[in-house]
């Protein structure tokens, strides 16, 4: 991040010192044009994209208002539409999943790229894309075969037994449900965090690690005291991209949520996230008020989404300062 | 790598010129219910007619209802009827009406699984409206066992199984529940998704049955066929005449008899709960949409054609497909309202 924001302005002078034309006549103008077409592009499908969301959901914009956001009640025969327990069971599996993936996929990518000999290495990583490509309606059939049963007969019971004080893990275990789709999610997201994370440590420079191991540090407090630190930004942004999956994805969850709108403190309990309920319900949705609810819900993801996604461009700012001071001492 | 291209091209554009030389293609979309159906359908009677193409496209009935009241497509297709409102769209976009033509018909059943429990059971209205209300929480609640003397039913919780995403079975489902409970019809009503009282919700019939198979304690619903391709355990329900009856092809093919004597003449109708000593009371049609007004003297024609075909020739492949017939006076009746497209 720092170094990109440097380079920028000292190509600008560079680049002014001379006229339009000549600019023109070799081409870096014309290059310069087309470039900014392709990177205003994107600005243009996302806003584009927001004002037809926008324009969509007029309907129960208006009728709703902001209890749309406070109500719980979804019934599309009497044209009740309340988003709360699809936000809830967003945000709730999203956290779970990264409750889970966060410390695993970080962990085996420090394994990775600092401990395992080269070979090891690449030839993991070629599974971990392997899996990072796997469809998610794949992980979906997973979940319904295989997590599903092995949640309802043995680690729903497990975790009653064990931790069922906490009212997190209450009520009777149906197998689908938060935590459910929280582990599907932990699954399809690993690979993310490990991949990138991996390659963000592996562009550590060298001196790094040598200066810490020249000071007297052995090679388990190098890596974590040095090389993760150094790499912190880039380990985020692995992170971030996690999240960003985790919230939109849509097959898998579905097929191991339950499928119900309700807020419940049980992680047992099964529930409905947004994605899911606008792709089961958009193709057969009857009315105006129906389908608009369900682009206003399309429109909360979004939201949701560009909030999260600020808020870790702000964490990112906050600790890469951090970071970057420890890599210049 | 050039060369290869180049050949595609020439490939590609050849093909173009001949597909479009003399092939009339004509676009359907809508329900999914039917699908199997309505692509052997449109197969055997592309066989028959080289030069027509129909291309169909299970989207859902709610989709279908869409794209053909938008004119994006020539027909659609439907598991519930248009409403009025829909109908009344249609008319005021058009300028002129859409017909339903009932194809073949399909049935909803109770599906479940009861560890320890073998036996065919039978359900009466109270306990299939209490069971999906939420007020019969127990297997061995007396609205059960009444109807099941000699099966040991245990005492334990219902997990109640329902679809998740908006599905013709479901409108079938719910139509059938709104008759036969006041309070269903009040709190919840009729529709291809609903504000479920209890349960979980499965994707597609498949997440219903594995759902319910997974699930110990639990009943779902399924269509027919599915339930018997799957070979699932499901069971009887008690018809408005008081007889229990398990479906199959010929208590559907009845429920659709005894509703043909009141058969409207815009076909339609609902024949859930229908009367009848045989007839099985989930059923229902399934529909085409045919626009009452093709610019398109060809594409008319065509599907004039294809829906006549369809009455006759064509109702003797559903049964192969575990469709239920239409019973001969709807046929009838139908053929009569072919000439309505104009």
């Amino acid at each position: 991040m720092a170094t990109t924001t440097t380079t920028v302005p000292s190509a600008g002078p560079l680049a002014g010192s001379r006229s339009f034309l000549s600019r023109l006549r070799q081409g870096d103008e014309i290059a310069r044009m087309i470039t900014f077409l392709f990177a205003a592009s994107v600005v243009l499908v996302t806003v584009l994209l927001v004002f037809e969301l926008w324009q969509g959901s007029a309907l129960p914009r208006h009728k709703f208002g902001f209890n749309f956001f406070r109500t719980s009640v979804w019934d599309p025969i009497f044209g009740q539409f309340g988003a709360l327990p699809f936000i809830y069971g967003t945000l709730v599996t999203a956290a779970v999943s990264l409750l889970i993936a966060v410390p695993l996929g970080i962990g085996a990518a420090i394994f990775l790229a600092e401990l395992a000999p080269a070979r090891v290495s690449d030839t993991l990583e070629f599974f971990i894309d392997l899996l990072a490509a796997v469809p998610s309606v794949i992980y979906g059939v997973l979940g319904i075969f295989i997590v599903v049963p092995l949640m309802r007969q043995y680690i729903q019971p497990a975790l009653k037994h064990s931790l069922g004080f906490l009212p997190l893990f209450q009520g009777p275990a149906y197998g689908v449900g938060f935590l459910t789709a929280g582990i599907v999610l932990a699954i399809m997201v690993i690979p993310y965090i490990i991949s990138v994370s991996r390659e963000v440590l592996l562009s550590v420079p060298r001196d790094q690690r040598e200066a810490a191991l020249s000071l007297g540090a052995t090679r388990w407090e190098s890596t974590w005291k040095v090389v993760v630190p150094f790499a912190r930004a880039g380990i985020f942004g692995s992170i971030f991209l996690a999240l960003a999956r985790a919230l939109g994805e849509t097959m898998a969850v579905t097929m191991v949520i339950g499928n119900t709108p309700t807020i419940s403190a049980s992680l047992f309990s099964p529930g409905y996230s947004i994605a899911a309920v606008i792709a089961n319900e958009f193709t057969e949705a009857v009315g105006d008020l129906h389908t608009q609810s369900l682009i206003e819900l399309a429109l909360v993801l979004f939201i949701l989404t560009f909030i999260l996604n600020g808020v870790a461009r702000l964490l990112i700012v906050a600790t890469s300062q951090r970071g970057s001071g420890m890599g210049n001492v | 790598m050039k060369r290869l291209s180049g050949m595609l091209l020439v490939v590609l554009a050849v093909a173009g010129i001949l597909w479009a030389d003399g092939v009339l293609s004509i676009t359907g979309a809508g329900a999914t219910f039917p699908y199997p159906m309505y692509s052997k359908w449109f197969d055997e009677y592309h066989k028959k007619n080289g030069n027509l193409e129909i291309n169909y496209q299970s989207i859902g009935s709610g989709g279908g209802i869409r794209q053909v009241t938008e004119g994006t497509v020539d027909f659609g297709a439907t598991d519930g009827p248009m409403n009025d409102d829909q109908l009344k769209a249609y008319q005021d976009k058009h300028g002129f009406g859409i017909l339903h033509f009932p194809t073949v018909l399909g049935a909803d059943v109770p599906t479940y699984n009861i560890p320890g429990v073998d036996a065919e059971l039978s359900f009466t209205q109270e306990a299939i409206s209490g069971i999906f209300l939420g007020r019969i929480t127990k297997w061995n609640d007396p609205a059960i066992t009444g109807s099941n003397k000699g099966v040991s039913l245990p005492a334990n919780d219902i997990v109640v199984v329902h679809r998740s995403e908006g599905s013709g079975t479901t409108y079938i489902w719910t139509d059938y529940l709104s008759k036969i409970s006041e309070e269903w019809k009040t709190k919840v009503g009729k529709g291809a998704s609903v504000n479920w009282p209890v349960g979980l919700g499965g994707k597609g019939n498949e997440g219903v049955t594995g759902t319910v198979k997974n699930t110990p304690n639990s009943i779902g619903y399924v269509e027919l066929i599915y339930a018997i391709q799957n070979k699932m355990p499901y069971g009887r329900v008690k018809n408005s005449s008081g007889a229990f009856v398990k479906a199959d092809l010929a208590s559907v093919t009845a429920a659709a008899a005894g509703a043909a004597k009141e058969m409207p003449d815009d076909f339609r109708v609902s024949i859930t709960d229908a009367p009848g000593k045989t007839a099985y009371p989930i059923s229902s049609f399934t529909w085409l949409l045919v626009p009452a007004k093709f610019s398109d003297a060809k594409k008319r024609d065509a599907i004039k054609g294809f829906v006549k075909w369809m009455l006759a020739d064509g109702q003797n492949y559903a049964e192969a497909l575990s469709y239920a017939k239409l019973p001969k006076e709807v046929v009838a009746k139908e053929l009569k309202a072919i000439d309505q497209i104009q």
